[in-house]
């Protein structure tokens, strides 16, 4: 299906994007990649002394975009403030090399749900400095206008907590972002756990869904790479095709004219 | 030889007075190009860390990439 999508600068085929964290091996990274057909990562930073060493999942994942042509998103993952997450994406714009930021500012520790304050001042500063903002945010539709206001090009709407698997937690705050934002790139991003929730995002009229944990965790995280690549291309054919509307009462689909068929 | 003691990721560290931040960086052997640097909670860019001179009791961030969702 030839159905290209625009993020900034790039126009994109694929309209999923994937976490590269929590893989069991670099080869397995590099492998689920390859099937999901993503042509955007996303990536982090940690700080040289932290515990546990990086072994060589980066290198894959650079090796895998450049065969790719693909690109990376870095996150500000592990941010709090407005300030912390303003100077960890300028590092982060450093070192990949890119003026793509997932903007992240968490501002509950239970449910790491989105600071919308600090994430609102942060984008405004970061769009004013060059980035091209992909801003984490909950599904509230005023914040998600001040977010524009402050000129993220996108949004990414999370569909539950991060890492939780629960699916669409809130499909009428969902739709009801989708309806009043009718020309904005809307992402799903976190709380996808099944190839069904993305699909259904899709069929919503989302433009594209980001996760990890749902393949990272996997059995087989190469196979469920590509059951999301089939679901979210399946998703989107729906909504492009016109999903029926819902109806309480039943109707008939055979045409038998309400006359019995063998007898009378 | 005078020093002076830093902080370095929360750790304490201790460098000799006049110590600049791209000589930090490379004693710690890491090449310029594969780290991010803060001090004191600020973004110091590649460029910039020639003329950064550590003061005593900065904090000193090192950043490098790794994989996130």
């Amino acid at each position: 299906m030839n159905d290209p999508w625009c993020v900034g600068d790039a126009t994109l085929a694929s309209r999923f994007l994937l976490g590269t964290a929590g893989y069991p091996s670099p080869q397995v990274l590099r492998d689920a990649i390859v099937a999901s057909r993503t042509q955007v990562v996303t990536v982090g930073l940690k700080r040289t002394l932290a515990a546990a060493g990086d072994n060589g999942f980066v290198a894959i994942v650079r090796e895998a975009l450049k065969q790719r042509g693909a690109r990376l998103l870095p996150n500000t993952a592990g941010c709090r403030s407005a300030r912390e997450a303003i100077e960890l994406a300028c590092m982060a714009r450093e070192l990949y090399d890119t003026p793509w930021i997932k903007l992240e500012v968490v501002g509950d520790e239970h449910t790491l749900q989105p600071d919308a304050f600090e994430l609102v001042a942060a984008a405004a500063r970061l769009v004013r400095d060059g980035f091209v903002v992909f801003p984490y945010c909950t599904d509230d539709l005023v914040t998600c206008r001040r977010l524009l206001d402050a000129g993220c090009p996108l949004l990414m709407p999370w569909g539950a907590p991060i890492g939780s698997g629960q699916g669409l937690l809130n499909p009428f705050a969902l739709r009801t972002l989708r309806e009043r934002l009718p020309d904005t790139t809307l992402i799903i991003d976190a709380g996808i756990g099944a190839p069904s929730h993305a699909a259904q995002a899709l069929e919503m009229g989302f433009d594209a869904v980001l996760l990890n944990s749902a393949v990272a965790q996997a059995g087989d995280p190469v196979a469920m790479a590509q059951a999301f690549a089939l679901a979210i291309e399946a998703g989107r054919c729906a909504f492009r095709s016109g999903v029926m509307a819902r109806q309480d009462f039943a109707v008939a689909s055979t045409p038998v004219g309400g006359e019995p068929v063998l007898l009378g | 030889m005078n020093l002076i003691d830093l902080q370095l990721d929360n750790r304490p560290h201790r460098v000799p007075t006049g110590t600049t931040l791209d000589a930090l960086v490379a004693q710690l052997g890491h090449e310029p190009r594969d780290v991010g640097t803060a001090v004191n909670g600020r973004f110091v860019p590649r460029g910039g860390r020639a003329a950064c001179t550590l003061q005593a009791g900065d904090a000193v961030l090192l950043f490098q990439p790794i994989v996130g969702g």
